[in-house]
């Protein structure tokens, strides 16, 4: 009797954990799915992007697609060429220019942030950053065009769609990348190597340049290689400002076009071989970005990791 | 000697200074410049009205935010949650390590690529292939994998931050691991997530190359899913590039940021609310 009751409770448990454990592997299993999106969702990206780009560039011939000067690809054309090397050089020029800018001042306002500024000024400029960091970029590129493009117009002389204009709007926009992270890697350094050198009489702003700039230095390179990535990337603001001619950049007045806004315009009108060579000019993006993106994951590595907040 | 130091010193510490006042000074250069252009154009009418050719309001591009929004979030809140309480909770070091490396590439990759080729992508795949058309669906897939990497590490930093000791807690009680994360370690990481999805929320508000490729131009209020309808940053973007009407140009953005600048306050908010 007993016997046959203990055993009818054991049953009732072995039901319940059985479908208490099913639930936990289902939604384990579930989860691993939700996780695993992100991974195909880069796969099918890089698939597509290569698929639709590298065909063109193998039928110009790789060095023809990259060194060529000439981007004539109406179809029209009884002979249509695909040389992107105006944008590759305006996309590069783009990027160093603001990159160079906006770490010089990017790293001294981070720099003035965790050592130097006041506590009322600090409670100005991190939401002031913040804010800067939130503009959409298109409102850059909006500001761009009504003000920095007739700025360098009367003082420099037509047509103020330039890459000086790209430089000075990319450098604003990079700019909150660059502090975040530059400051959390000057917060980083251990206190007791500032008060190493302040007990060894060197000044507060000898300690910052000499001590605590070289112990932070992975983490402010890991900061403006991703203002990098953010500059080449940049699109509608670009082309605001940019002027979009498709000759070689000659000077800092020349109106320009960066690879990013060479697909934005003619994506919306091109087919066949001209779609093919958009694509194909967003695979050289691509590799670009790859470069930078494994540049930085070892920066971060040598830093020992970071927090992008 | 000690004289030339002060004096290199206090060189220094004034380029310093000047420096980070340029980065204020062109913040309040721009907003000054966008609010006091564009404020007097907004009204009551600009806000609600239709945009065709009688009206140049601004309704259905405000309409069309919203769902995009709505639509993108409804799609990566749940994948970049589940993502994140796999990474977090369920990554067993020695089991699934190789897995949980590929996630955590993937999501460092995705999130330093540029937007104008997530529209590309965009374009190809869900437009052409699976046959979208422009569309706030396509629009809203292609912004839900562009947001996914913000969501996922947010969330998992929350996570990361909710104390052993209550994980350790629930399971002395005898709650399953799904139990402990449903009743103990979701709610304790609330506002992280929330600050999650106001983040991604401010980026896809801002966003215009990959909206622009894939939910396409349309000036009329999206009546559904399948129907193409243009951002206030795409609209911004049309209205700057045609040149049709830059005094609406400049009430749409001063619009534009006063949504971010709501959007940024309560994410601050959130934080601050965190760290008690």
């Amino acid at each position: 009797m007993a016997f046959s009751r203990s055993q009818g409770i054991d049953k009732v448990y072995t039901n319940k954990y059985k479908w208490v454990k099913a639930r936990e592997s289902i939604a384990e299993k579930a989860l691993f799915l939700c996780a695993l999106v992100s991974v195909l969702a880069l796969a099918l990206i890089t698939a597509y992007i290569f698929i639709k780009g590298t065909p063109i560039i193998f039928k110009t011939g790789l060095s023809d697609f990259i060194f060529n000067k000439n981007w004539s690809p109406d179809p029209a054309n009884a002979e249509p060429s695909f040389g992107i090397l105006p944008m590759i050089l305006a996309s590069l020029f783009a990027t160093i220019g603001s990159v160079t800018a906006g770490s010089f001042i990017g790293i001294f306002t981070a720099v003035f942030l965790v050592e130097i500024a006041p506590t009322f000024f600090v409670k100005i400029l991190k939401p002031s950053i913040e804010l800067l960091a939130g503009i959409p970029s298109v409102v850059f590129g909006f500001f761009g065009l009504v003000v920095i493009v007739p700025l360098i117009r009367e003082h420099f002389g037509p047509p103020g769609n330039s890459l000086l204009a790209v430089i000075i709007i990319l450098t604003f926009m990079i700019l909150p990348t660059i502090i975040n992270i530059s400051q959390t890697a000057i917060k980083a350094v251990p206190a007791e190597f500032k008060e190493g050198s302040l007990a060894l009489g060197a000044s507060h702003i000898q300690t910052i340049f000499k001590v605590i700039l070289p112990a932070a230095k992975s983490g402010i390179l890991a900061a403006v290689v991703l203002g990098m990535g953010r500059a080449i990337g940049e699109t509608m603001a670009v082309i605001l400002v940019a002027g979009n001619s498709t000759l070689m950049p000659k000077s800092l007045l020349s109106p320009v076009r960066t690879l990013t806004a060479n697909i934005a315009l003619e994506m919306g009108y091109a087919f066949g071989d001209h779609e093919n060579a958009l694509f194909a000019t967003g695979v050289i993006l691509f590799i670009f970005i790859m470069l930078i993106n494994i540049l930085f994951s070892t920066l971060v590595n040598k830093a020992g990791g970071y927090n992008e907040k | 000697m000690k004289n030339k130091n002060r004096l290199g010193d206090n060189f220094l510490k004034a380029i310093i200074w000047m420096l980070s006042f340029i980065t204020i000074g062109f913040l309040i250069w721009i907003l000054l410049y966008i609010f006091i252009k564009g404020l007097p154009h907004i009204s009551l009418r600009f806000l609600t009205s239709p945009n065709n050719s009688k009206n140049d309001g601004i309704f259905p591009m405000i309409y069309n935010t919203f769902f995009i929004v709505l639509a993108s979030l409804a799609i990566s809140v749940p994948l970049g949650i589940g993502a994140a309480i796999y990474l977090v909770e369920y990554s067993k070091p020695s089991k699934t390590i190789k897995v949980i490396k590929a996630v955590r590439f993937a999501v460092e990759t995705l999130s330093g690529i540029p937007s104008i080729l997530f529209g590309l992508f965009g374009l190809i795949f869900f437009v052409t292939i699976l046959k979208f058309g422009f569309s706030i669906l396509a629009g809203a897939l292609t912004l839900s994998i562009m947001v996914l990497p913000t969501i996922i590490r947010t969330t998992e930093e929350a996570l990361k931050s909710v104390p052993d000791s209550y994980r350790e807690g629930s399971f002395a009680l005898g709650a399953t691991k799904l139990i402990t994360i449903k009743k103990i370690i979701l709610p304790s990481a609330i506002p992280g997530i929330l600050t999650a999805v106001i983040l991604s929320i401010g980026r896809i508000v801002g966003e215009t190359a990959a909206v622009y490729l894939t939910a396409g131009t349309g000036r009329n209020i999206a009546s559904g899913f399948m129907d193409s309808g243009r951002t206030l940053s795409v609209h911004l973007y049309i209205l700057a590039k045609e040149g049709i009407s830059f005094d609406k140009a400049y009430a749409t953005a001063a619009v534009l940021i006063i949504i971010i600048a709501i959007i940024n306050m309560t994410a601050s908010g959130l934080a601050t609310r965190m760290k008690k």
